[in-house]
């Protein structure tokens, strides 16, 4: 089945086309990846999936539901991370996780099973009465990642989420993913680093708002005969030019 | 509408306030700080106007008259001069706010019982000590009319002929006390100062700090959210207007001849339409300082300056006085004024609670049109 589906989705600001008649399809239960350098337009066509920027022209759908026309039904199937920590920094870790069960109107009796295996399996645990702006980098991020996981969202769009995330961190947080991929959740993820990249299903390579390529790494590393990802996506940016 | 996202979003922005010791102090202090500065500090009474006199008639009976002014804790009688380049040279070097000329013919128009012309120059630079002092000149001259027509009464052997008691009353405000005017006028600038202070910052606030963007990505709804953030500010201004309320009654003693219940309701109104014009800035700056400028300047200010609280509006230029209209401060304290001095009630105040209910019906429409959960 697919989740997530764009067709010519575009967006500009002013005269600058930050998404280019972007088409993507991701299957369900994928990890998939949306690589680029900064300013390529990964942030814009996050926004744009999770319903809450206007496209200006062009379609898309998410588990279903077209994200102009329905973004507010669309909503209640996913999760979204924004790049910039989106949390309450003068709440402490426990009222982030309580307020946003209260938004997603997760019953009491869930809500404690869930928030103590959410704690347990990001290490927040010790934490709980902290307020979330005195937590380092990497906890802040598994706090977003555990508010968007409260309410079990089907797909789920995280915008750099393991930016400036020390390694040890970055990789309980992979475990998580990896542990949400089993429950069939669609991932869709940002990055630029493309050591992270390797880890996908498919990757789609954004450059000046345009999907370059789109295909699983091995695939692409064979085209261009190359042992990375990096050294393939450098070699397709500077053919685009 | 569901209520437990309203009450999340409520509790949420409790909590905040309370953390954020600024917006605590301008919840919960600084309506307190406002009662006491005007209360005690500005008080707008006038004692001691200093008076420059010009008697022109020279007789018994104008000293007589001049008595009244000299005996009276209002007046300070600065100078008796004898031209009006002199009256005007007082008032010029501020020596004297107002200028009293006693014609010649003054004691030969009270002996035949006619009414005698006595004028009044005031410095009118300063309206409100000039409106004030204007009042008690207005007092003693009446308590001297009583003196005179008992004098002439029991003349003529008539005594206690009659039984009513002329002693002059000045109407809603008997001392005079301007702390009975400023009161109910303070009431509307902290509730206004809620509004251009706190709930203006409440929307523009989430979107500077990206926890807009997090917010909007879920599936609550606008109204929600709206009314999540209404309500605390709601809470914090009711509770305010009670403080006000007490503090006019048990420490500066104002009379209250009105109905508490009905003085409350209409508070709840203008705290209303303010804080939706507060939010509204909110939603329109994206950005908290701007959206409190925008609040001040038109919530604030024109509640201080153009509602009648402290300059009188029939003072004002022609072209500001319209203005005057569209402000619902002015629509406000003059319903505050009549609940609290006159003891009016909703026969005679309707037209204004009507305004004031239609101001608010407007802001919140358009502060709920106007919020979108999309980024621009
Ligand atoms: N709200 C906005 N207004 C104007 N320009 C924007 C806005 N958001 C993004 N852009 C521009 O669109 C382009 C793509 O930005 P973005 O999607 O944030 O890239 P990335 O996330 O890949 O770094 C950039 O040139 C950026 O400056
Ligand atoms: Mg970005």
């Amino acid at each position: 089945m697919i989740t997530v589906k764009t067709q010519n989705l575009t967006r500009k600001f002013a005269s600058l086309i930050a998404v280019n008649n972007l088409n993507l399809e991701i299957e369900e239960g994928e990890i998939f990846g949306l690589v680029g350098p900064d300013g390529a337009g990964k942030t814009t066509t996050m926004r744009l999936l999770a319903g809450i920027l206007e496209p200006t022209s062009g379609e898309g759908w998410v588990y279903g539901k077209h994200i102009s026309k329905e973004s507010e039904a669309l909503k209640d199937n996913i999760a979204y991370m924004s790049q910039r920590f989106g949390l309450y920094e003068d709440l402490t870790v426990m009222e982030n996780l309580n307020f946003y069960a209260d938004i997603y109107n997760v019953s009491l009796k869930e809500r404690t099973q869930r928030i103590e295996r959410l704690m347990s399996f990001s290490g927040l645990s010790p934490f709980t009465n902290r307020l979330a702006r005195y937590l380092s980098g990497g906890m802040k991020q598994k706090l977003g990642l555990a508010c968007a996981l409260i309410h079990t969202p089907k797909v789920l769009f995280l915008d750099e989420p393991t930016n400036g995330v020390d390694p040890v961190s970055r990789r309980d947080f992979w475990q998580i993913l990896y542990q949400l991929l089993k429950e069939k959740v669609t991932i869709i993820f940002s990055t630029s680093y493309l050591d992270e990249a390797e880890r996908c299903k498919r990757v789609g390579l954004i450059h000046k708002g345009q999907l370059l390529k789109c295909d699983v790494p091995a695939n692409i590393k064979r085209e261009r005969n190359v042992d990375t990802l990096e050294a393939a996506f450098i070699s397709i940016i500077n053919e685009s030019h | 509408m569901n209520l437990n996202r309203i009450r999340a979003i409520i509790k949420k922005e409790f909590i905040q306030i309370i953390r954020d010791y600024r917006s605590l102090a301008l919840a919960l202090i600084n309506p307190v700080i406002l009662l006491c500065m005007f209360g005690f500090a500005l008080s707008l009474d006038v004692n001691n106007v200093p008076l420059a006199i010009w008697n022109q008639d020279k007789s018994q009976i104008s000293t007589d008259f001049i008595m009244n002014f000299e005996n009276s804790r209002y007046f300070n009688v600065v100078g008796y001069l004898d031209s009006y380049d002199k009256l005007q040279n007082y008032i010029d070097r501020k020596k004297a706010v107002m200028a009293m000329i006693i014609p010649k013919d003054f004691s030969k128009f009270i002996q035949s019982n006619q009414s005698a012309p006595v004028q009044l120059l005031v410095d009118g630079s300063d309206a409100n000590t000039a409106t004030i002092a204007m009042g008690y000149v207005n007092a003693v001259v009446a308590g001297y009319n009583v003196k005179l027509i008992e004098d002439s009464t029991s003349k003529l052997g008539i005594q206690n002929l009659s039984p009513i008691d002329l002693r002059p009353r000045v109407w809603f405000n008997e001392d005079f006390k301007s702390r009975n005017y400023i009161i109910p006028g303070i009431i509307a600038m902290i509730i206004m100062m809620i509004a251009a202070q706190l709930s203006s910052l409440t929307i523009a606030r989430e979107w500077e700090r990206g926890t807009m963007e997090q917010l909007i990505s879920t599936p609550i709804r606008r109204g929600e959210i709206i009314l999540g953030k209404f309500i605390p500010y709601f809470i914090i201004g009711f509770f305010d207007v009670l403080i006000a309320i007490s503090m006019g009654q048990f420490v500066f003693h104002v009379p209250f001849r009105g109905n508490l219940v009905l003085l409350l309701i209409v508070s709840s109104i203008f705290l209303t339409g303010g804080l939706a014009q507060g939010i509204y800035f909110s939603i329109v700056a994206k950005n908290q300082r701007l959206a409190t400028q925008m609040a001040v300047l038109t919530t604030f200010l024109p509640t201080f300056i153009l509602s009648g609280f402290v300059f009188p509006i029939y003072n004002m230029p022609k072209v500001i006085q319209i203005i005057t209209y569209v402000v619902p401060a002015r629509y406000f304290i003059t319903i505050l004024r009549g609940i609290y001095l006159k003891g009016v009630g909703l026969n005679i105040l309707w037209i204004q609670i009507l305004f004031l209910l239609l101001f608010a019906l407007f802001m919140i429409t358009l502060a709920g049109r106007k919020f979108k959960k999309k980024i621009t």
